[in-house]
């Protein structure tokens, strides 16, 4: 059986163990319908934070909060970590006696380093804005820059838990099927926030700083 | 302002002895608040009868493993009738409060307070829509679909049961809010800024958002549970274009589920960011616009009344085939208008907001495209009239309320294409006229389907017919009831009536609203019927009993196995080559229950607690939230992360039905069927009828 | 063994070319926005431009999404979702702004 003969995207295994592939495909396929949903909840986000941009009630702007240097931090932190999945993913899917385990672990370790080093970027930046009063108390464009950015920021705290998670899992149980199943799904959800991340610095930072 | 929190603060919250109905009543004992505190009073003396009735018999063991973990879609399914059945009764009750009140305060005050008369038609109509009509849609598509497709349970059986307590959580912060506080003043679409802080400080608001949330999500969960089912768990050989048309508006149902929800969730979460952390979203001051609550809503707003409609649509295309004994007319049609009417409902929704001051083009673009959605709906109509030319019509129970549908729907049909004129809905909207319009969709449209599929599926779930006598009974009421309670209400919708009014000063419209008052008695009457029917149903089923399984002589594969059906569906997935695969099949040697060559051993999933716990714990957060009981809210959102990532942990979920036993089974079911006595469609609801149909070769 | 060596090595190169291409593309956007050679409004095309296209390198690179027969039921999905979220993004910006001009 070739490797590479995806039977349905994200399902990147090279055999499936005891849970059979129609299964499998179900698994991902549900996965990917809840991300579509989750997709158009941010999408009004987007819609709403557009709609508010001007709303600023004499308080403080986009230009006056936004910092390039933060959001571009923040971008490369997000996109390396989706690369390390990446070969988290790889590592998963190719059997190598001995170092299999400890090779997805540690790509795993470094993606859930690379996402709390975001958070934390992220987590500065909001506490600048803070200190600034650009508090989402304070006009409906705040509100809406508050709503949008930390629910994505929420995101990947939750894909950090799900990756200790997992990270446990791989230990406790090694490659059974379930946690196959699970390791693809997570990567669907960060390589979506990824994604989503592509959107916010263009549509929420970039925007912001040019005029 | 500030003192120290006492202890009681802590483990209460803003709970106090006036937040119950009781009190306020004893305070002030006037015909609203003695209302109130009686509503109060038979919620809690129903659920204190219950526990003690089910503790008397010793069911709680029985209840817990065969229902409330159960992850099986029959049983998931039956549990959301059931929660719309109850649901229904209360809403219909409030209905009967506001149109006794509205037929007497013709020049008085009446006996409902103008408080107490908000929070009742903010209730019915949250109710009636999160509460009825979603669960029971959600219940027979559950029973039916997976029977349809030849499939063993839906593709997600945890998550079934998840979104399935995530209902009844909400529905008890429901049940709650007439106990313990008040509900929201702000009807059932919950406006700011009326529902902002500033202008709705109580707990109101925070139960309706919290309820309409979870039931919310539970739905989206849902509504993706059905659309993998359908797409990867049909049975070998049936093609998209095969599957019964139940089936293709429980996809589109579906779809409309997983794209509509996440816009309501959205608003409401925004409002609850508004209310608890001071956010601008729809506040009045500091760049918060109330268009944008507006928007958000009805994005949601309409897509979901089309959630509500398709299922009956699928409900009635099923129905009218059967019991016109005639081929469904037009499949492809119906299956192209059901896809239209599914992506066009996302291209209206400005039309619920015409008068809020968009310029002409853009109202006349949205009111162009309702008219448009009008199409393929006619084209539905015109193709179950064509089914039913020249078929052998029988006036079942089913057919009568599918006839009705016909007659009645199109009528609201025609009054929404006046809405769709933005000239004139500036005239009517927010009138009666509106109340009249979407109740004339909703009643014959949704709740005849709904009533319709009740009785042609009950036999298949519960093994004996329901009383054909006093089925008839309920729908005249219905029928009469509807006409009397909402023609009514268009002739004062035209004449300028607004909706939600608790008092009247002009004496002429007095005989209108006590027709229409006398018609919602007449529906009530209706419910009590179906009541009635179910007893005298119960108390006859030997005589009403189809074990056979196929008292209509059916079409699709749910009617080819026993009634009750065994817990696994199919002791063997079935191979189709076409559609109506088991009417085919009976006319050419019965090949949809023809007996296995070798019976296999069937995995199932075992019984789960997490959905009881998810969905509990939820409602506790949520109504901690409400009340501002930091430590409940803290807790029960604890244990729902905890108990997801415990699940997850899981090994042992499944559990094997033993090849013997699936033999057993359906040895013991063939038996029953080589000893029945095929009846033809004139004995049908005879007590000769055992589900066994004869068939003309 | 050697083909599943080859594969992988394939894998790795084609995640390694998703990632290039995508910190490509947000230097690119970066860059617009710092140096500003062109006008705001272009600007904000641009960025706009390049974000769509980096979404479709993710999609392709890191979700392997593509027109094959394994990612068609996704495909139809990504699409349908795409439509949707179109129609709703558009209607309420044409709706708010309308209503916000309206007002002045």
């Amino acid at each position: 059986m070739s490797a590479n003969e995806l039977r349905h995207v994200g399902l990147n295994l090279a055999d499936y163990g005891e849970i059979t592939q129609p299964e499998a495909e179900s698994a991902i396929f549900g996965f990917w319908v809840f991300l579509m949903s989750d997709a158009v909840l941010f999408a009004l986000l987007f819609a709403t934070y557009g709609t508010m941009l001007q709303a600023t009630a004499s308080g403080p702007t986009p230009a006056s909060e936004y910092k390039i240097g933060s959001a571009l931090a923040e971008t490369l932190v997000l996109l390396t970590s989706s690369f390390s999945f990446g070969m988290a993913s790889i590592a998963m899917k190719y059997p190598s006696p001995g170092a299999q385990q400890p090779r997805l672990l540690g790509w795993m370790a470094v993606t859930l380093a690379l996402g709390m080093l975001f958070m934390g970027l992220e987590f500065h930046d909001f506490l600048g804005m803070v200190k600034d009063g650009a508090l989402a108390t304070r006009s409906g464009f705040l509100s809406a820059f508050f709503a949008l950015v930390p629910l994505h920021g929420l995101h990947v705290l939750a894909g950090c838990v799900w990756l200790i998670v997992m990270m446990v899992q791989v230990v406790h149980f090694h490659l059974d099927a379930r946690v196959r199943i699970n390791i693809l799904r997570l990567g669907l959800f960060w390589h979506f926030l990824d994604v989503v991340w592509v959107a916010i610095f263009s549509v929420v930072y970039l925007q912001g700083l040019i005029h | 302002m500030t003192t120290a929190p006492d202890p009681w603060h802590l483990l209460l919250g803003r709970l106090d002895l006036q937040s119950l109905p009781f009190v306020r009543a004893w305070q002030n004992p006037t015909a609203s608040e003695l209302i109130s505190a009686a509503a109060a009073a038979m919620v809690v003396l129903a659920a204190v009868a219950v526990i003690v009735l089910v503790t008397l018999l010793g069911k709680w063991r029985y209840l817990w493993t065969e229902w409330f973990t159960s992850l099986d879609h029959k049983k998931i399914g039956i549990m959301y009738v059931i929660l719309a059945a109850v649901m229904l009764t209360r809403a219909l009750v409030e209905a009967l409060l506001m149109r006794a009140q509205q037929a007497v305060a013709v020049g008085n005050a009446g006996f409902i307070a103008p408080d107490h008369f908000a929070q009742l038609f903010s209730t019915h109509g949250s109710i009636m829509i999160f509460f009825m009509a979603m669960p029971i849609l959600t219940g027979i598509i559950n029973y039916v679909m997976p029977l349809q497709i030849g499939a063993r349970d839906v593709a997600f059986p945890l998550l079934n049961s998840i979104s399935l307590w995530l209902t009844i959580g909400a529905a008890a912060l429901m049940m709650a809010s007439l106990v313990v506080g008040r509900f929201s003043t702000g009807g059932w679409s919950g406006y700011p800024p009326f529902t902002e802080l500033s202008y709705s400080p109580d707990v109101g608001p925070d139960y309706w958002i919290w309820a309409v949330s979870l039931g919310s999500i539970g739905s989206t969960l849902t509504g993706l549970n059905f659309a993998v089912t359908i797409y990867k768990k049909r049975a070998p050989g049936m093609t998209f274009m095969r599957m019964p048309l139940f089936c293709w508006t429980s996809l589109c149902t579906a779809a409309l589920m997983i794209f509509a929800m996440p816009p309501l969730t959205v608003a409401t979460a925004l409002l609850a960011l508004d209310r608890y952390l001071a956010f601008h979203f729809f506040t009045n001051d500091l760049g918060g616009n109330m268009m944008n609550y507006a928007n958000l809503f009805w994005l949601f707003g309409h897509p979901e009344v089309y959630i509500l409609i398709l299922p009956a649509f699928g409900v009635y295309s099923e129905v009218v085939a059967t019991f016109s004994t005639k081929k469904l007319y037009g499949y492809t049609s119906l299956v192209i208008a059901t896809a239209a009417i599914g992506a066009l409902s996302f291209t209206v929704w400005l039309h619920h907001f015409f008068t809020m001051g968009q310029s002409a083009d853009i109202n006349g673009f949205f009111g162009i495209a309702t008219m448009i959605i009008a199409i393929p709906t006619g084209v539905k109509i015109y193709d179950w009239i064509w089914t039913m030319f020249l078929g052998s019509i029988r006036f079942t129970v089913p057919m009568l309320y599918s006839i009705a549908f016909m007659m009645t729907f199109v009528i609201g049909g025609m009054s929404g294409i006046m809405l769709a004129m933005p000239p004139l809905d500036f005239l009517v909207h927010n009138t009666l006229f509106l109340v009249a319009h979407f109740h004339n969709m909703l009643i014959p449209g949704l709740l005849y389907g709904m009533l319709a599929g009740y009785h042609y599926w009950f036999p298949k779930a519960f093994g004996f017919r329901l009383d054909e006598r006093w089925g008839k009974i309920a729908f005249a009421c219905w029928v009469l009831g509807f006409y009397l309670a909402f023609m009514p209400l268009y002739v004062l919708g035209v004449a300028g009536v607004a909706r939600r009014t608790q008092a009247f000063f002009e004496p002429a419209l007095r005989p209108w609203l006590i027709v229409a008052g006398a018609g919602a008695l007449v529906l009530l009457c209706g419910l009590m019927s179906l009541f009635v029917q179910l007893r005298v149903s119960i108390r006859d089923r030997r005589r009403l009993a189809v074990p056979v399984g196929d008292p209509w002589d059916g079409r699709g594969l749910e009617w080819a196995i026993a009634s009750p059906p065994p817990e696994y569906n199919f002791a063997m997935i079935p191979s189709i080559e076409g559609r109506d695969p088991f009417f085919d099949g009976k006319r050419q040697g019965d090949s949809c229950r023809r007996a296995p060559a070798r019976y296999e051993d069937i995995c199932l999933p075992k019984e789960s607690a997490t959905g009881v716990v998810l969905g509990l714990a939820a409602a506790a957060a949520s109504f901690a939230i409400v009340w501002h009981i930091g430590w409940l809210a803290i807790l029960g959102t604890l244990i729902v992360v905890g108990t997801v990532i415990a699940r997850s942990f899981a090994r042992d979920i499944y559990r094997i039905v033993s090849a013997v036993e699936v033999e057993r089974i359906d040895l013991r079911w063939r038996r029953a069927l080589s000893e029945a006595r095929a009846v033809p469609r004139e004995l049908e609801t005879s007590g000769l009828n055992r589900g066994l149909a004869e068939v003309a070769r | 063994m050697t083909n599943l060596a080859d594969e992988r090595k394939s894998e790795v190169r084609a995640y390694i070319a998703g990632f290039s291409s995508a910190l490509l593309l947000s230097a690119a956007s970066f860059g617009l926005v710092w140096w500003r050679p062109f006008s705001p409004a272009t600007t904000l095309a641009l960025v706009f431009g390049l974000a769509l296209i980096q979404m479709i390198v993710h999609f392709r690179f890191f979700l392997h999404i593509s027109f094959s027969r394994s990612s068609r039921d996704d495909l139809q999905l990504i699409l349908f979702a795409a439509l949707i979220m179109a129609l709703m993004v558009s209607g309420t910006l044409v709706i708010l702004f309308n209503l916000r001009t309206r007002m002045m």
